[in-house]
């Protein structure tokens, strides 16, 4: 089993002023979803990732694993690539070298092929955020943490990378997170969608979605979907109520 | 080639030579002023030329005490350094990565720093004898604390989120430590290990003049004994000749290494 089950998640900072970022979560991720966590900017987004992730044990309330700790994936906001390891050692780095021949094949698959020997600072922002990717996905993990994983790249690979990710999902059903702004790349990659409103600092909506294949974005359920949150998220900074929207039956 | 590129090449060129005909105009600056000063105090029991230093260091290369004796004392210096190098840099990563092992510890470290070497020598051939471990003991001793003080400031500076991402990644300590941790602590190892190098051969020829039967420390004790100023001077000559090699030959290079990707 690889569910999470948080309740009740309070975060409090002391620095610079005291402040609460997150009031209270209650989320239950089954094994399997596709999870998006959309919230603007300073909503408290990245702080819940650090929690799940295990970085951040400054907090209130329960998380629990269904089972026993599962291995972890993550793509975090910045690439944290380690700039004097070449990018194929990058990858190496988190799963051993017996893993090279699905290193070299990842590479190829965000379109890296041939960058193996590079150093992650002569390569793009965007070369490093796929080889991130990349790495995330190398070590096969039981749930994948996604923090804002397609930024910064252009419309193109954007639409590619997100491919990638569904057929990645539907292959091996990982249990995922993706922390986003973006509404149109949750509902283009999610089988779920939550929303973090920034003024009550804990998750507003939680819409259920069809399973995203072979969905494409003018579906009418994701455009309903769309619809629905996006008159939500144009409420924001306004306190929103609770609700539970859902798609599914 | 371009023009440019060739005008860039023969400029670099023209300033490593530069550089080397600098460092050797420096060197015969340098033999000049002994000479003269030699000539100006016309005794060479006091001060020898340099062509009488070298004589007596020809002398001893040829009788095969010279290279015997300054082996013997690379050999105690390689050792003592390769220990306190190992030791310094274990217990610097461990203060530098945990505040509380520093708290407690940290006054320790200030204490073997201000510790006189002098002090550390004699107490050890008291407590263990005139012996070889001793005088290792003792060197070891004497560098451990500046190692540990330069490596702990090192590990204080580690990469937070590269750590944060091999703590998700779950991947092997042992992994962690030679490809993240220590590459990160390259400027911090050098540093420790030139600050190290100077101390560490200066200080074996006091353990080597005061409980030694050889090495270079224990043949200026006889030379001394002797007012043999030209010995003391090709020996100690010697001697720095071959930490300098050390320095160009081993430690530049691995300096370059461990730089080369900041320049890629």
């Amino acid at each position: 089993m690889t569910g999470l089950v948080l309740r009740g998640i309070i975060r409090e900072f002391d620095h610079p002023a005291p402040r609460r970022v997150l009031d209270g979560i209650d989320l239950a991720i089954a094994k399997g979803e596709f999870v998006s966590l959309v919230g603007p900017s300073g909503a408290g987004k990245t702080t819940l990732l650090r929690i799940i992730a295990g970085l951040d044990s400054g907090y209130n309330g329960e998380l629990a694993w269904q089972g026993a700790r599962p291995r972890l994936g993550i793509v975090f906001q910045e690439p944290r690539l380690v700039p004097w390891l070449d990018i194929l050692d990058n990858l190496l780095l988190v799963s051993g070298p017996e893993a090279a021949g699905e290193a070299r094949a990842l590479l190829e698959a965000v379109e890296l092929g041939g960058n193996e020997t590079a150093l992650p600072g002569q390569l793009s922002g965007g070369m490093q955020r796929r080889a991130a990717l990349a790495r995330a996905l190398l070590v096969k993990p039981d749930f994948l943490l996604l923090d804002e994983p397609l930024i910064s790249l252009d419309a193109a690979l954007t639409e590619r990378m997100r491919r990638l990710l569904n057929e990645f999902w539907r292959a091996h059903r990982i249990t995922t997170l993706l922390i986003t702004h973006n509404l149109s790349e949750a509902a283009a990659l999610s089988t779920r969608i939550l929303i973090l409103s920034p003024t009550e600092r804990r998750v507003v909506a939680d819409c259920a979605l069809p399973p995203p294949d072979p969905r494409l974005r003018d579906d009418p359920a994701v455009a309903a979907t769309l619809e629905n949150l996006r008159r939500m998220t144009h409420t924001w900074p306004k306190p929103a109520a609770s609700s539970t929207l859902s798609l599914v039956g | 080639m371009n023009q440019p590129e060739t005008k860039r090449l023969a400029e670099a060129l023209t300033f490593r030579l530069g550089a080397r005909w600098n460092r050797l105009l420096s060197l015969v600056v340098l033999l000049v002023l002994w000479q003269a000063a030699a000539s100006a105090v016309s005794d060479p029991a006091m001060l020898p030329s340099p062509a009488a230093t070298f004589q007596a260091g020809y002398a001893a290369l040829l009788g095969g005490e010279l290279l015997f004796h300054v082996g013997i004392t690379l050999a105690r210096v390689a050792i003592a350094f390769a220990l306190a190098m190992l030791i310094g840099t274990a217990i610097g990563i461990a203060l530098g990565r945990s505040p509380v092992l520093d708290q407690i510890f940290g006054g320790w470290l200030v204490l073997g720093l201000n510790l006189p070497a002098l002090v550390t020598i004699v107490l050890c051939y008291i407590w263990f004898g005139l012996t070889e471990a001793a005088a290792i003991l003792a060197v070891t001793i004497n560098k451990v604390p500046t190692v540990a003080a330069i490596l702990r400031e090192g590990a204080k500076a580690l990469d937070a989120a590269l750590l944060e991402m091999t703590r998700v990644f779950a991947v092997k300590p042992t992994r962690v430590l030679a490809r993240v941790i220590l590459p990160q602590l390259g400027p911090s190892l050098m540093a420790a290990a030139r600050a190290g190098l100077a101390l560490t051969w200066k200080i074996v020829l006091v353990v080597e003049l005061l409980g030694r039967p050889n090495g270079v420390g224990f043949q200026i004790r006889s030379f001394f004994n002797f007012f043999d100023i030209a010995s003391i001077l090709a020996y100690s000559l010697t001697f720095i000749g071959a930490v300098i090699a050390i320095e160009i030959l081993l430690l530049q290079p691995l300096d370059l290494r461990l730089g080369k990707w900041r320049r890629a």
